[in-house]
């Protein structure tokens, strides 16, 4: 035991203490904020009103266009289309608005731009003249308004889950993305460490100390301590960069961001658009993906329960896959020969990884189920499912046990195989080989 | 000390060794020898328990060979091997504490080490910014830091300059000296005679032959006489007889000196006795062979038998 732990005393600090692991630790989470900061300034610098001419065949009828913090409207009186193009690149002016004549019969208008106006004011334009229309038509059918909201249908259906206990709990796949993070933190943190745990060997091999090495430790500590030690350092990083982000994002946020995301002036560039406003309460209450509201996503995700589950297959799956790793990299010569053992284990990774992306969608499927049972998908895939909840309404607990009971045979059987092939492979020189050596080395005695 | 019995190891596809059996003495230095391919590796990976025999038993002091005696055993492998990217000073101290020892020992006997082989200045630095020979200090120490009853090296010598080979060897002399047991593998016949007092010759992984280096040489011995005279060459070939037959002659610095093969046990003072009478015989000596021209005979005689 306690040469285990020299060893991963070893691997863990060999690799903490490089330059380039502090060099990262410390450089993504300032990107991944510059990164975001970067959205976010963008989006409040596309925020700059546009000054819309508008050329208006029905006026004036589109008079009543009213101008706001993001539109400024203009009536070119009597203007035609051709003299207001020509008159847009000597103007202030940022857009067009053209109205044509059979506006109510064709529903289209056309917005000749400079430079592309921001989602939220194409989107207000939009709003504004579909209203006027309505009425233009409401006008002509003569149709009551109010007759006419009554008439117009905005139809939704409700999927609701009904337990046999009778609990009813509406299908929510916004909560299944917040696991499908899980699981993608999960496949990339396998996907590069297990290449490392790989590397190390390959590094062992070439250089020949493993023969000094395995005169001191059975192969199966070496291997064993080495995909700890390597585990480890993959944790410290992975927490150091959630931590960090953290801090440099609230640090970021509380003074260069400080106005734009007060909550005044929120509610104040929101009040400015109700037509916008409008459009962002539909939304939020038909996806309830609004991460600020008190019945936000982050609130209603079950956190101890998915950081445990998390923790449980980061390490289980890790365990699994870097074993994998470790002997291709005890099979091979350099790292130019891992090609062709290398696809049979980043096949099932990767195909984890895409299935979960099903899954998001649909928690309760055949696919879902197989393949959070099979070990080799399971670690990212159910990430996403338990996302749903565990036992009443989400996923059922003998599927979560079954499939973490076969995760943890799955690597106690992955690690016995791995180590046969490491124990014959890392004494092994200089000779190209195949799967049919592999097996030789798995069925071979000591 | 070591007792190899009937150890047998065969691959797949051929047979590494084929009841191999010696023993090895305790405070003594013992020369495994054997081109290469013979199975020496093969041997020793099994005394270092990398690989276990298929049948047979090696005891260590007397019982069989077990994990436990891995702290008795320092192995420098012909393949030398360090991590490159760590520092000499934190990866010995790694390799002592695999060992056993405790950190605070392995740091007092470092540093008797490092000034020893005048190598204090190297502590921080990395493997892979030493010399190859630098680098084969390191690793000697790496080997015998630990202060092993049995020390296992396979080719030892290769690798260093004449003087830090000269060097090593006394390290090997001394560590014997104070009762270290040392197995030294090497197809380089003329460092044996050096330093060695006992030895195996594996060849096709069978052992063809073992004893002390004294032994071996004067079973191998054919009864040669190499004999330095001044006079008439004729004289002399005429003066030998039917038992005493001339192998070979030739001429350096106004002497003659042939070599005579002596048949059916007869004795120097015979040969003494027939030449001088015509020619001035300045010396006589017994041709001894070198470790070189036994294990060639005997290696020519099993591809005679195997051919034949």
């Amino acid at each position: 035991m306690r040469k285990i732990w020299l060893i991963i005393q070893r691997e863990y600090l060999s690799r903490v203490k490089k330059k380039s692991f502090l060099l990262i630790t410390l450089l993504g989470p300032v990107l991944m904020v510059a990164g975001i900061s970067l959205v976010v300034w963008l989006g409040i610098e596309e925020k700059s009103t546009q000054t819309v001419l508008v050329v208006d065949e029905k006026a004036p009828v589109f008079k009543g266009l009213k101008s706001d913090a993001f539109v400024e409207f203009s009536y070119g009186n009597n203007m035609g289309i051709a003299e207001a193009k020509e008159l847009l690149h000597q103007s202030e002016y940022t857009c067009i608005l053209y109205i044509p004549s059979n506006i109510e019969f064709s529903n289209t208008a056309k917005l000749y731009y400079k430079e592309q106006p921001s989602i939220v004011a194409i989107r207000n334009i939009e709003n504004q003249v579909e209203s006027i229309v309505e009425e233009l038509k409401l006008n002509q059918y003569k149709i009551d308004r109010k007759e006419f909201y009554d008439v117009k249908t905005n139809f939704t259906l409700s999927a609701i889950k009904h337990a046999e206990s009778g609990k009813e709990e509406k299908l929510d796949s916004s909560k299944t993305v917040i696991g499908f993070m899980f699981g993608a933190a999960i496949y990339f943190f396998i996907f590069i460490y297990g290449v490392q745990v790989m590397r190390g060997v390959i590094e062992e091999k070439t250089s020949r100390i493993v023969e000094v090495i395995i005169t001191s430790v059975k192969p199966f500590q070496l291997m064993l301590g080495k995909i700890i030690g390597v585990g480890m350092v993959g944790l410290t990083q992975f927490v150091l960069w959630i931590v960090l982000t953290m801090s440099i994002f609230s640090v970021v946020q509380s003074t260069v961001f400080k106005d734009f995301y007060s909550p005044e002036k929120l509610t104040e560039q929101v009040q400015a658009t109700p037509e916008v406003m409008q459009e962002l309460e539909k939304e939020k209450t038909s996806k309830k993906f609004d991460i600020l509201s008190p019945d936000g996503i982050l609130q209603r995700t079950n956190w101890p329960l998915m950081i445990g589950l998390f923790l449980f297959y980061f390490f289980g799956g890790y365990f699994l896959y870097s074993a994998l790793f470790a002997a291709i990299g005890a099979a091979v010569d350099s790292e130019t020969d891992t090609q062709q053992f290398m696809l049979p284990v980043t096949l099932p990774l990767t195909l984890g990884y895409v299935l979960s992306l099903i899954i998001v969608e649909n928690p309760e499927g055949q696919v879902a189920f197989w393949s959070s049972i099979i070990p080799f998908t399971s670690p990212i895939t159910m990430l996403v499912r338990v996302a749903i909840g565990v036992g009443e309404g989400g996923v059922p607990i003998w599927q979560v046990g079954l499939s973490m009971a076969l995760l943890i045979i799955g690597f106690l059987v992955t690690v016995w195989f791995a180590g046969k092939i490491y124990r014959v492979g890392i004494l092994m020189y200089g000779k190209k080989v195949t799967y049919m050596e592999l097996w030789k080395w798995l069925t071979h005695k000591q | 000390m070591l007792s190899i019995q009937n150890i047998t190891k065969s691959y797949s596809n051929h047979t590494a060794l084929s009841e191999v059996s010696f023993e090895v003495n305790e405070k003594k230095i013992f020369g495994l020898l054997g081109p290469n391919g013979a199975g020496k590796t093969s041997l020793i990976r099994i005394i270092n328990q990398i690989t276990r025999p298929d049948s047979g038993q090696i005891l260590f002091n007397g019982s069989p060979i077990r994990p436990k005696h891995e702290q008795y055993i320092g192995y420098l492998p012909e393949e030398r091997g360090l991590y490159k990217k760590m520092e000499v000073g934190e990866q010995l101290l790694y390799l002592a504490q695999l060992k056993g020892l405790s950190k605070q020992e392995a740091m007092k006997r470092l540093k008797i080490w490092f000034e020893k082989f005048e190598i204090s200045s190297w502590w921080n630095k990395k493997i892979e910014e030493l010399s190859k020979g630098m680098q084969q200090k390191v690793q000697f120490i790496v080997t015998v830091l630990h202060e092993p009853q049995l020390l296992i090296l396979d080719e030892p010598f290769s690798g260093f300059d004449p003087i830090n080979a000269a060097l090593i060897r006394n390290e090997i002399l001394e560590l014997r000296n104070k009762g270290a047991t040392i197995i030294l593998s090497t197809h380089n016949m003329a460092s044996v005679e050096e330093i060695c007092d006992d030895i195996a010759l594996i060849y096709q992984s069978k052992k063809i032959l073992d004893g002390t280096v004294v032994e071996v040489k004067e079973n191998e011995k054919e009864n040669e006489f190499l004999i330095r005279f001044k006079g008439d060459l004729i004289a002399f070939t005429q003066s030998l007889w039917v038992d005493a037959k001339l192998i070979s002659k030739k001429e350096v610095g106004g002497y003659h000196e042939a070599k005579v093969k002596l048949l059916n046990d007869k004795q120097p003072n015979d040969l003494l006795k027939a030449v001088i009478p015509h020619v001035e015989v300045h010396s006589l000596n017994e041709v001894i062979p070198s470790m070189n021209e036994v294990f060639i005979k005997k290696v020519e005689a099993i591809n005679n038998n195997s051919h034949a």
